[in-house]
Parts: structure tokens; C-alpha cells; sequence
């Protein structure tokens, strides 16, 4: 292949790929761009890409609902569902990758076939419970069904990350004569403190997005943003500028941090399967 | 025989998660046999198996398994197959990189009901839509999506939203491609796409199969697209089981056929689980 050939290509893949990434990108930017329409303008015909913007939807939402208060839910639940589960999880994951049983691999395939459960067939009992208990549409119930729907994803994910230090390092640390607990908190998670991150980062974006326990086990106390869409989504569908608005706040957050978090994601989302 | 303490640290995760697996699991099994709707509290007792007989024989229950898989399958060639091609497209280094790469992954951070509500109202209205205007635009009948294929629509969405999370696993693990092993088959003169063949899709067994893996898990159950958009309908076009079931619990307040269909779905995701466990399960753990 000549010089020239292989550059005409390396451009041809460039376009491609900013291309690819401007169309997988547009269904969003178009949201945005919604959002600070007013109604009559979000479904003109041919759709506007030039118009002075208003901020007036944004308003109109908060007047309604108390945007904060959703956001708030949003954070804590995600943000404790998260926590609770690593907090069961990184012990977990310690005992299975640095000592092993013949049963290890049999549990994290249980554990991950609980994921399947799926979620309508165990609403009834966990609806009943939650009443009973009287959890109903508080932030606890929420954190608690996260961390649990979450967690088997989150010790396949430590699992994976805790094999990979190396034995003799762990060791080590015993020798030296520390406790499960020390070599877990003093030698295991700075080493795999990056592996850990990405676990994190993944729980928190599925819980942040979780819709279903959402809209059904809260209503005003607890209610996250992915509920605070939904109450917009039957009643109001014709009102694209005020839907997009709502949209815009409730996922601007979590993309934000998405973002900020890019690097980490795609060095860590290996679930082992990088060798 | 003596366990060692250190593995006793995996027992409150077994634990809870037995719990979260097993309290539920057996009041929907007893809920599944006994005459229980919300509307007619004042009628009880145990019916044996007729909640699931009316729930197998329901019309919807054919078509909606039938969704499941469909649904399920699509998703899963069209996101790896996309994930793939845009993975080896970003994954030398060009002007822009960072930015373009954020673009391509931010469709995984948007909520489900908020990626239904775009594209139902903004892109695939049949007056409105973006997608009408285009096609009123070369002269074509527009098309009304959601009434005339609303399978293939939420396959649409479901896809743009998880070929971001393909792309990421793909990525990560092309990253981490030996360069030496590519340089020595350059050496023996074998052109990119030899190369592509016999090197890289070997190397990327592992992360499809952890995509395949994961994204089952989710979209065995995919709900709130359906919910936002079609309801299911028209007719049962787009019903998958998890919609079936919400609707016979929460449309027909029949707690105990919602239940027989719970019990139904676990069985069915308990299959599916062991199918993939055995295909590509064994080798994600090792």
C-alpha cells in the first residue's frame, strides 16, 4: 500500500467516524435544541436548526415540579444505592478471587442469574413489603432495591478486577500479619482503586436511570428524575418543547458526569474479558 | 469441614441476595395460586393452576414470547455488529478522538423513558416527526412507525441506546490488542483485513460474549420503551412478556395472573440463563 492510498484511507476513516458520532450524538443535541424552542416552533415544518432561544419551558417545568427535590432523590439513590452494594460487594469479590472454592464459579452464576429475575414478576410481593414496612415512597426502599439489583453485576465486576493482582502481593501483606480487613483496605483497593471506580460509575448510571422501581414504589416524597419524566410522558406528549425540557434536566446530570468520567469507563469496563 | 474465615466475607452478599431472591419469589408463587384481584377483594381462596392456565392461554401470550425473543436477538446482532464497526474506527488515534468518542458512548447515559420519548415524538411522528419530514422531502409516503412497525421502532431505540455500551467492551478490549502480535503479521505480509480475521476477532470472543451476557439480562425484561411509546399495541405487535404481565397486574388489577405470569417470566429467564451460562457463562469467570 502506498504512502498516499493509506492516507486517502486514514481520512476516509476519520469522516466515518465523526460522522457515526455525529449521528449517534443528534437524537440528543435535537433534544437540547427543543427544549429551548416554544411549542409552535418545535414542530414546524421544515424543522428550525436557527431560532432565538427561550428559557421559558425550563420555568414552566419548575413551576410544576420541583425539579431539585426530583434531583436530589435521583443523587442520593443512585449515588447510596451504589455505595451500600460495594459495601457488600468488595468482600465479596475478595473471598471469591483470593480464596477460591470449588463453588466460587457456581455462586457468581447464581448471583448473576438473579438478574434476570425480572422485575414485574416480583413487584407485587415487594410493593406488599414496602407498604408494610411502611418504606413506601421513601429514598431507603430505593437505595435498598438498587443495591440489590445492582449488586451481582457490581461483584462479577470487582471479581474480575481482584484477579488480577497478584497472589504474592496479598500474601505478602499476611506474612507481615495483616487482618482480611487491613489487606482488603490498605493493599487490595488502592491497587484496584481504578477497577473500582468503573464498577461505581456503572451502578451509578443504571441506577440513576432506573425507571421501573421508580415509578412504581414512589410518588412525590422519593420520586427520582426517571419518575419525574414519566409524569410528563401520557398527558403532555403533544408538548415537545416542554417534554424536551424535562428530559434535558433529568439526563444532563448523569451525561455531565458521564463525561467527566469517560477515561474511566473505558479502561475499566473489562468484566475480566480483557486478557 | 472447615471453612476458611476469609470466605465467610462472600456470606452477606449470598445472604441478601438469597433473600432478595427467594421472599419475593415464594409469595408470588402463593399469590399465583390463590384468587386474588385488586378489584374483588371480597373473593379468595386457592384456584391450583388457573391463574396460569388463564395466563398461557391468554391471546397475547403466544405473540408476546414471541417479542421477547425477537426483541432480545435483534438488539444483540445490531448492537455488537455496530459496536464493532465503530470500535475499530475510533480506536487509532485521529484529531478530535476524545470528543467524538464522548459523542458516540453519551446514548448509554440517557433514561430509557426519556430515549422513548425522543423518538417517538421527535423522529418518528408521522406528521411532525424528523423522520416524516425526510421522507416527505424526496417525495416518499411518510411512515407511521410506532402504528406500522412498533417492534422494529423500539429495536431501533433499545439499539441506539446499547451500541454505545457494546462500543465501550469493545473498545477497552481492542486497546489492549498485543501491537507486537500485529506488527509480526504485518511482517509476514498480511494485509488488515487477514488481520482483522485471524487476530482481532479471536481476541474479541471474551468481551462479546460479556456483552451478550449483560445485555440479555437487561432486555429480557426491557420496559419502560414499550410503556412510553406503543403501550404494546397495536394489538399484542409489541408486547414482550414483561409488558404482558404489567398489564394483566396493572391494567386488570389481577394480582394472581400477574403472578402465574411472574412465575412464568423466572422460569423463562431461568432457562435462558442456563443456555447462556453454558454457551458463554464458563468462560467469563475463570
Amino acid at each position: 500500500m502506498s504512502a498516499k492510498t493509506y492516507r486517502n484511507q486514514n481520512h476516509l476513516r476519520i469522516a466515518i467516524a465523526w460522522l457515526a458520532a455525529a449521528a449517534m450524538f443528534f437524537p440528543i443535541f435535537w433534544m437540547f435544541a427543543t427544549s429551548l424552542k416554544t411549542e409552535l416552533q418545535a414542530i414546524s415544518i421544515p424543522p428550525l436548526f436557527l431560532f432565538s432561544p427561550t428559557l421559558e419551558n425550563f420555568a414552566l417545568v419548575q413551576e410544576r415540579s420541583d425539579y431539585l427535590s426530583y434531583a436530589t432523590n435521583s443523587i442520593i439513590t443512585s449515588f447510596g444505592g451504589t455505595a451500600l452494594a460495594l459495601l457488600v460487594a468488595i468482600p465479596a469479590a475478595y473471598a471469591m478471587a483470593f480464596h477460591t472454592s470449588r463453588f466460587t464459579k457456581d455462586i457468581l452464576l447464581w448471583m448473576l442469574s438473579t438478574k434476570m429475575l425480572p422485575a414485574v414478576g416480583v413487584l407485587m410481593p415487594i410493593y406488599l413489603i414496602a407498604k408494610e414496612v411502611g418504606l413506601l415512597d421513601t429514598r431507603t426502599v430505593l437505595v435498598v432495591i438498587f443495591a440489590m439489583i445492582n449488586l451481582p453485576i457490581i461483584v462479577w465486576m470487582l471479581f474480575s478486577h481482584f484477579r488480577e493482582v497478584p497472589v504474592e502481593i496479598l500474601e505478602a501483606a499476611r506474612i507481615d500479619g495483616a487482618r482480611p480487613f487491613h489487606e482488603i483496605a490498605l493493599v487490595l483497593l488502592p491497587l484496584t482503586w481504578g477497577g473500582i471506580m468503573s464498577t461505581a460509575l456503572l451502578s451509578i448510571v443504571l441506577c440513576w436511570n432506573e425507571a421501573f422501581w421508580s415509578i412504581n414504589l414512589t410518588s412525590s416524597d422519593a420520586g427520582t428524575l426517571a419518575a419525574l419524566v414519566a409524569s410528563y410522558s401520557s398527558p403532555e406528549g403533544l408538548f415537545w418543547a416542554k417534554v424536551s425540557a424535562v428530559s434535558t434536566l433529568s439526563c444532563a446530570p448523569i451525561i455531565a458526569f458521564g463525561w467527566f468520567c469517560q477515561k474511566q469507563l473505558v479502561q475499566g469496563l473489562t468484566f475480566g474479558a480483557v486478557k | 469441614m472447615s471453612v476458611h474465615p476469609a470466605r465467610l466475607l462472600q456470606a452477606p452478599s449470598i445472604i441478601l441476595l438469597f433473600l432478595w431472591m427467594i421472599v419475593p419469589l415464594s409469595m408470588t408463587i402463593y399469590f399465583s395460586t390463590i384468587r386474588y384481584n385488586l378489584l374483588y377483594p371480597e373473593r379468595t381462596g386457592f384456584i391450583g393452576l388457573s391463574n396460569y392456565e388463564f395466563f398461557l392461554t391468554d391471546p397475547g401470550f403466544l405473540p408476546a414470547l414471541w417479542n421477547t425473543i425477537v426483541l432480545v436477538g435483534s438488539v444483540l446482532v445490531i448492537t455488537v455488529i455496530l459496536g464493532l464497526a465503530l470500535a475499530v474506527l475510533v480506536n487509532k488515534p485521529f484529531p478530535g478522538r476524545g470528543i467524538a468518542r464522548v459523542m458516540l458512548i453519551s446514548p448509554f447515559f440517557i433514561m430509557p423513558t426519556v430515549n422513548a420519548l425522543i423518538w417517538k415524538n421527535m423522529f418518528m411522528n408521522p406528521v411532525y416527526g424528523l423522520f416524516a419530514v425526510i421522507a416527505d422531502f424526496f417525495g416518499a409516503e411518510p411512515i407511521d412507525w410506532l402504528a406500522d412497525m412498533p417492534l422494529a421502532s423500539i429495536i431501533l431505540m433499545i439499539s441506539w441506546q446499547w451500541t454505545p455500551f457494546a462500543l465501550l467492551i469493545l473498545l477497552t478490549s481492542l486497546q489492549s490488542q498485543d501491537p507486537e502480535q500485529m506488527e509480526a503479521c504485518e511482517l509476514d505480509g498480511a494485509n488488515a483485513w487477514q488481520k482483522f480475521i485471524h487476530l482481532t476477532i479471536p481476541h474479541l470472543a471474551r468481551p462479546i460474549a460479556v456483552i451478550i451476557m449483560i445485555q440479555t439480562i437487561f432486555h429480557l425484561s426491557i420496559f419502560a420503551e414499550i410503556f412510553v411509546t406503543t403501550g404494546g399495541g397495536p394489538g399484542f405487535n409489541s408486547t414482550n412478556i414483561a409488558f404482558l404481565i404489567f398489564s394483566q397486574a396493572l391494567l386488570q388489577f389481577d394480582a394472581g395472573v400477574a403472578s402465574a405470569g411472574g412465575v412464568f417470566a423466572i422460569i423463562l429467564a431461568n432457562i435462558v440463563a442456563i443456555f447462556l451460562i453454558r454457551i458463554v457463562g464458563k468462560s467469563l469467570v475463570v
